[in-house]
């Protein structure tokens, strides 16, 4: 229902918005919802706004827990 | 890029299949209750990948599509107001209300803007400041909080032009009332990735204790959705009924407490009908009192006498009761160009998923 | 709710287009060249084939990256022209003006429609002015005709696809779509997204040299990829399949998709073909397309698979397979 894109954080303004990349493509976001976040750091943009920072580490997960695998 | 790319491999997809197939020989019913899952779900051919003994039911998660009839009206009749500018999402433009869509009526002269957020909504305002500027607030939990917090920018910045004609809704009352009703048999949730960013995985754990029905918290790639499937089919055979989370990479277990406080400050939750399924009791969201003057019910409109399509089954579709070929209208009175019900209209849709894909 | 009128959608390319086409022109302007629906007719004078084609064009913004109103015009006519085989010689020219447009911007859009006919060694020869009131037209319409000649032996007609041939395309799709969108959605790019706006002509010539036995050409405008080749697969009566892994799309293309939740098989394109071809000429056509400027990432993505009521089918990238529709109406950004 809810259509969200990561995208990485380029720079943060003072006006608690952020410059956002996505596979080359420059957004605005606002990030009023996750304050705590740096530059560099991805997060799920959905309608203007950032509305969670990816986990580096857990994002990993399923390819540690499948490329392994012998079936 | 990132964090996309590498969820649609297909060796690895493979992979899960392969396991998939391996665990269990259970016919199984899996329904997704978000709409964009049902459109990766499609638009990557996954259902026909799956196993025979494995179900996938498309259930109430298109919120264009759960928005009644009469509340499209609603935002018809203020549409038609003299110096209105109505705001919405795209997904809105093309809904059927009982007469008429907000792409007939802008034909006709209306001012109806798309809009790609909520922000963009309040500069509108700002910009128009002789016109009442009102946003269709239609949406899941996802999008909630940005529609409250458009509604504490134009408290904070005195934008007294905007206002919310809010249908936002609540995602697991929908998905006890489906429970509850009996009339398909789930047994399991892929319970919605982006909801869930923001509610975290505690307001499910009712359906795993109480239902004994497992839920996967699962993201919108490839490999995210066939992982879910996985974990969902591993419970099921396993005979665990837990909320697990796939998504890990986005959903933390108490969600977003920044995004939930914006919710509750500006929202209360009232009762809410849902198209096809009726009404729930608190699952939806209408703007407090104190915030009465951002809320477009304050305007007066006459709203016309509610239509149904004849025929259409939106309703049982929408429940997972039946799939849409079974509807009398599908592919004959109904059809994307000349949509009957609002699962036809949505991209999102469960019907307009099966005339596109299927 | 039956449609009583005219919306944007019975405009967008797709299947609102295409029934409109069929229900109300062809029914009524019925005639054998019009039925095969190409992008031209081809037409039999005194021994010679000509390709006629019209099109009109309009666009918001006019100018945008990559090209203009004025380039278009002159473009799409000498693709469609070269859609049916022919080489492009001659185009009319139409303005429908709105009362108090810049002569300026009339001027800079007139040049450049003059380097590119230039470009695509075509003249125009004949045209009209019209200026209506304020607001009873936006800014400026362009309408241009073309006329060509198909060579003896060259037969190529959306309905000419036959099981076994290999579908090709000249390039990466939707840049033109992407670029006119952002500039009124106002996204920006990294590397900034050109439209594809360019002449044909010379790569279908080089093709021809390759072999005459083309059996499809179309160029993907409105409506996309998607909407060019179930018009083919009905036109033919054949099933298409094609592979996503295989479809060239540039990275902000997609990612700009990801965002406004589009199809990039819907999207427009203005210097693309699609072309299907016998198998055994596909590894030499490939090899000249890709020696032409404008055919450089040319590739196969498809082939058609069997005789059938005609439905195009995508070989996901994680090796599910899902049938492909046309636009139904224009696509529009959406957050669910």
């Amino acid at each position: 229902m809810c259509l969200a894109i990561p995208g990485k954080v380029r720079k943060i303004f003072d006006d608690r918005t952020a410059e956002i990349e996505i596979g080359g493509i420059v957004k605005n976001a606002s990030l009023e919802l996750i304050p705590q976040v740096s530059v560099g750091d991805y997060v799920l943009l959905h309608a203007g706004f950032a509305i969670e920072v990816i986990d580096r580490g857990k994002a990993l997960e399923i390819f540690r827990a499948w490329e392994g695998k012998v079936d | 890029m990132k964090y996309v790319d590498e969820y649609r491999n297909k060796e690895i997809a493979q992979k899960i299949l392969r396991q998939i197939k391996g665990i269990s020989e259970k016919k199984i019913n899996l329904m997704e209750v978000c709409g964009t899952h049902t459109v990766a779900i499609f638009r990557n051919g996954i259902r026909k990948m799956l196993p025979s003994n494995i179900n996938l039911i498309s259930g109430p998660g298109c919120p264009v599509c759960v928005t009644p009839i009469s509340y499209v009206d609603e935002i018809i009749a203020l549409s038609r107001k003299e110096d209105f500018i109505i705001t919405t999402f795209g997904d809105m433009i093309r809904v059927p209300g009982s007469t008429s869509t907000l792409e007939k009526e802008k034909t006709d002269g209306a001012d109806i803007r798309i809009v790609y957020s909520t922000l963009d909504a309040l500069k509108i305002a700002q910009d128009n400041s002789s016109k009442e500027v009102v946003f269709m607030g239609v949406g899941f939990e996802t999008t909630s909080p940005t529609i409250a917090s458009a509604v504490l920018k134009a408290q904070k910045d005195e934008i007294n032009n905007f206002s919310v004609l809010s249908v936002a809704k609540i995602m697991p009352p929908a998905m006890k009332a489906l429970l509850e009703g009996k009339e398909v048999n789930i047994d399991g949730f892929i319970c919605p990735g982006h909801v869930s960013a923001i509610i975290g995985s505690e307001p499910y754990t009712f359906i795993a204790t109480q239902y004994k029905v497992p839920c996967v918290i699962c993201g919108f790639e490839p490999l995210d959705i066939l992982q879910g499937i996985y974990m969902l089919v591993k419970q099921i055979e396993d005979g665990r009924a837990e909320v697990e989370i796939q998504y890990e990479r986005a959903v933390k277990p108490e969600g977003n407490k920044i995004a939930l406080d914006k919710i509750n400050e500006v929202f209360k939750m009232v009762d809410s009908d849902w198209r096809g399924i009726g009404n729930i009791p608190l699952s939806g969201l209408e703007a407090k009192d104190k915030y009465g003057k951002f809320n477009a019910r304050k305007f007066e409109v006459e709203i016309e006498e509610t239509r149904e399509p004849k025929g259409c089954r939106c309703g049982e579709v929408l429940r997972g009761v039946i799939i849409p070929s079974e509807c009398p209208l599908f592919r004959k009175a109904c059809s994307p160009e000349n949509p009957q019900g609002a699962c036809m209209v949505s991209t999102e849709g469960t019907c307009a998923a099966y005339y596109k894909y299927n | 709710m039956k449609e009583d009128r005219i919306l944007l959608s019975h405009g967008s390319g797709g299947k609102l287009s295409f029934n409109l086409i069929k229900k109300l022109f062809l029914s009524n302007f019925n005639n054998p060249y019009l039925k095969r629906l190409d992008d031209g007719a081809v037409l039999n004078i005194e021994g010679l084939k000509l390709a006629y084609t019209t099109d009109s064009y309009t666009v918001d913004p006019l100018f945008f990256k990559g090209g203009n109103i004025g380039e278009l015009a002159v473009y799409g006519t000498v693709n469609d022209l070269a859609m049916c085989g022919a080489t492009p010689l001659y185009l009319s020219c139409s303005f429908i003006i709105e009362e108090g447009f810049s002569l300026n911007l009339l001027e800079k859009i007139v040049s450049s429609m003059r380097a590119a006919s230039a470009i695509a060694k075509v003249d125009i020869v004949t045209g009209d002015t019209k200026v209506v009131n304020k607001g009873a037209a936006d800014k400026i319409f362009i309408n241009t005709s073309g006329v060509g000649i198909v060579k003896e032996g060259v037969n190529i007609s959306g309905s000419n696809a036959k099981v076994g041939d290999v579908v090709m395309i000249n390039g990466p799709i939707g840049s033109h779509g992407i670029a006119v969108l952002s500039e009124r959605e106002g996204l920006k790019f990294e590397t900034e997204i050109k439209s594809d706006t360019a002449p044909l002509s010379s790569l279908v010539a080089d093709m021809l040299e390759v072999s005459k036995d083309i059996h499809v050409l179309r160029d993907p405008t409105r409506g996309g990829l998607s909407t060019s080749l179930n018009e083919i697969a009905l036109s033919s009566k054949v099933d298409i399949e094609i592979n996503e892994s295989d479809i060239p799309i540039q990275e902000e293309v997609r990612a700009a998709c990801e965002i406004l939740g589009y199809d990039p098989l819907y999207l427009a394109n203005e210097g693309k073909l699609v072309a299907f071809i016998p198998s055994e000429i596909a590894p030499n056509m490939l090899k000249k397309m890709k020696k032409n400027k404008y055919g450089k990432e040319s590739k196969i993505i498809g082939r058609v698979v069997k005789k059938s009521e005609g439905k195009v089918y995508l070989n996901t990238t994680i090796g599910g397979k899902r049938i492909v529709d046309m636009l139904t109406g224009e696509q529009l950004p959406r957050i669910c």
